[in-house]
């Protein structure tokens, strides 16, 4: 009999909730909007940072900036690429920031290049489409996937091998980060973003694959500005959103 | 056709292609349909191919992630890729990411471009800087894919990777076959119908 009325009680009070009429009205979604100081406080020495970007387009800039102010020590970075010498995620390594490089290629930096010859960076090297299903994977909550890529080359190394319909796969473990650095090119408070053209690269994938997600942005919109079905990335896995104010060089066209 | 051109040299062909030629350029940075190479001053900030030149639109250009853009790989959905080579083996095994010691900038996308492609062409000078052939028996070099290479253009000659070995199909105006031969570090094939000239 008890159980009979708990259960009346819950029918009672779902009766209550507001109408699809009323849904509109309800208090809107939360604001994430932070300053950059804030946001970037919260990455301590020893965290994983995952930072957007192939080459400029798409690389934070600024919120890399504020992390060596920050100075955070003992970092490791997961990034497709170095940047330039002198640019973006370099500025970490000159300060002697990070102890760990996960990435695809460096090869536009010979200041990452000479660090890890002289053995004070440890990088680690991926195939790139592999380093971004790894992310995906770490993103979408899997233990790691099953690839042929890579099998008889150097890449395979210390890499589990299991057979798949008579092929030999490499098992590649999921890459997950306490921070993700982010470049949107447009947000709304609530975090949902979208990208510019060859911008949005990794960033979608490590905005899913982070503990603690954190976007600058070009342009900040109003909620209901970006239409739902052109959202990159929707706000839920975002955590701080830092809009920008005028962008600084950086973000410019290389001359080279 | 959907094409990937591998950083460096084959990056080039793409001022030789005629214009309205129908071919899909995929960048492996996520752009589908890329348009020509345009000199910075007139460079969008945010639109760069893999290898960082500034590039532009065409009319059914798209832009996509890193996970898109390799799934387009690995799928097999990228019909054709030509990239450049350190060494390439009888076999077709290619090298090209790394010299260990001396020169490591990664592999980027060049594992998955060689393994996956449908078709793999090698665009290289036919000997290294010091001469040396670079198309050889066996690679000395860390392989980027093993038996992935279709065909390899140089500036001597032009030739397939059959199941047999390296089959000379074309030589250029300038060399003999014999010169090619010598200039070669794998058996090469040399069919009885007439070689092509270019």
């Amino acid at each position: 009999m008890l159980r009979w009325v708990v259960v009346r009680q819950e029918a009672g009070s779902r009766q209550k909730r507001p109408s699809g009429q009323a849904l509109g009205q309800r208090k809107p979604l939360i604001d994430k909007t932070t300053g950059i100081e804030k946001a970037i406080e919260c990455i301590p020495d020893g965290a994983t940072v995952m930072v957007g970007g192939f080459g400029v387009p798409g690389t934070p800039f600024c919120l890399i900036d504020e992390l060596v102010r920050r100075n955070s020590r003992r970092l490791t970075l997961i990034k497709n690429d170095a940047n330039e010498a002198g640019m973006g995620v370099d500025h970490l390594l000159q300060n002697g920031q990070v102890e760990r490089l996960i990435v695809s290629h460096i090869g536009l930096n010979p200041h990452a290049i000479e660090l890890m010859n002289t053995g004070r960076l440890a990088v680690e090297f991926c195939a790139q489409g592999i380093l971004a299903e790894r992310i995906r994977a770490a993103g979408a909550g899997l233990q790691g996937l099953l690839t042929d890529i890579g099998v008889e080359t150097l890449l395979a190394q210390g890499k589990p091998v299991y057979q798949v319909d008579g092929r030999s796969c490499l098992l590649e473990t999921p890459l997950r980060a306490d921070i993700a650095l982010i470049h949107a090119q447009r947000a709304d408070p609530f975090g949902n973003l979208t990208y510019a053209a060859s911008a949005r690269n990794f960033c979608p994938l490590m905005a899913m694959a982070a503990r603690t997600v954190i976007v600058e942005t070009e342009e900040l919109v109003g909620l209901g500005d970006i239409a739902p079905e052109a959202i990159h990335t929707p706000g839920p896995f975002v955590d701080y959103v830092v809009p920008l104010g005028e962008l600084t060089e950086a973000y410019g066209v290389v001359s080279r | 056709m959907t094409v990937n051109l591998g950083i460096g040299l084959p990056t080039l062909l793409v001022d030789y292609l005629e214009e309205g030629f129908p071919v899909c350029l995929h960048s492996e940075n996520g752009i589908a349909g890329q348009g020509p190479a345009v000199p910075f001053e007139r460079a969008d900030r945010n639109l760069i191919d893999a290898g960082g030149a500034y590039v532009s639109v065409l009319p059914g250009t798209s832009f996509f992630d890193s996970a898109t853009s390799f799934a387009l790989v690995r799928g097999g959905r990228l019909d054709l890729t030509i990239l450049g080579a350190l060494e390439v083996a009888g076999n077709g095994d290619l090298a090209n990411w790394t010299i260990p010691g001396r020169f490591t900038p990664g592999v980027g996308g060049g594992m998955e471009l060689a393994q996956k492609a449908r078709r793999v062409v090698v665009l290289c000078s036919h000997t290294d800087k010091r001469g040396q052939p670079k198309l050889v028996r066996q690679c000395s070099l860390p392989l980027t894919a093993p038996a992935c290479v279709d065909r390899i253009y140089t500036d001597m000659a032009v030739i397939d990777i059959e199941p047999e070995g390296m089959v000379l199909r074309e030589i250029a105006e300038e060399y003999g076959i014999d010169e090619v031969v010598a200039a070669t570090g794998a058996p090469l094939l040399i069919s009885e119908d007439e070689i092509g000239r270019f």
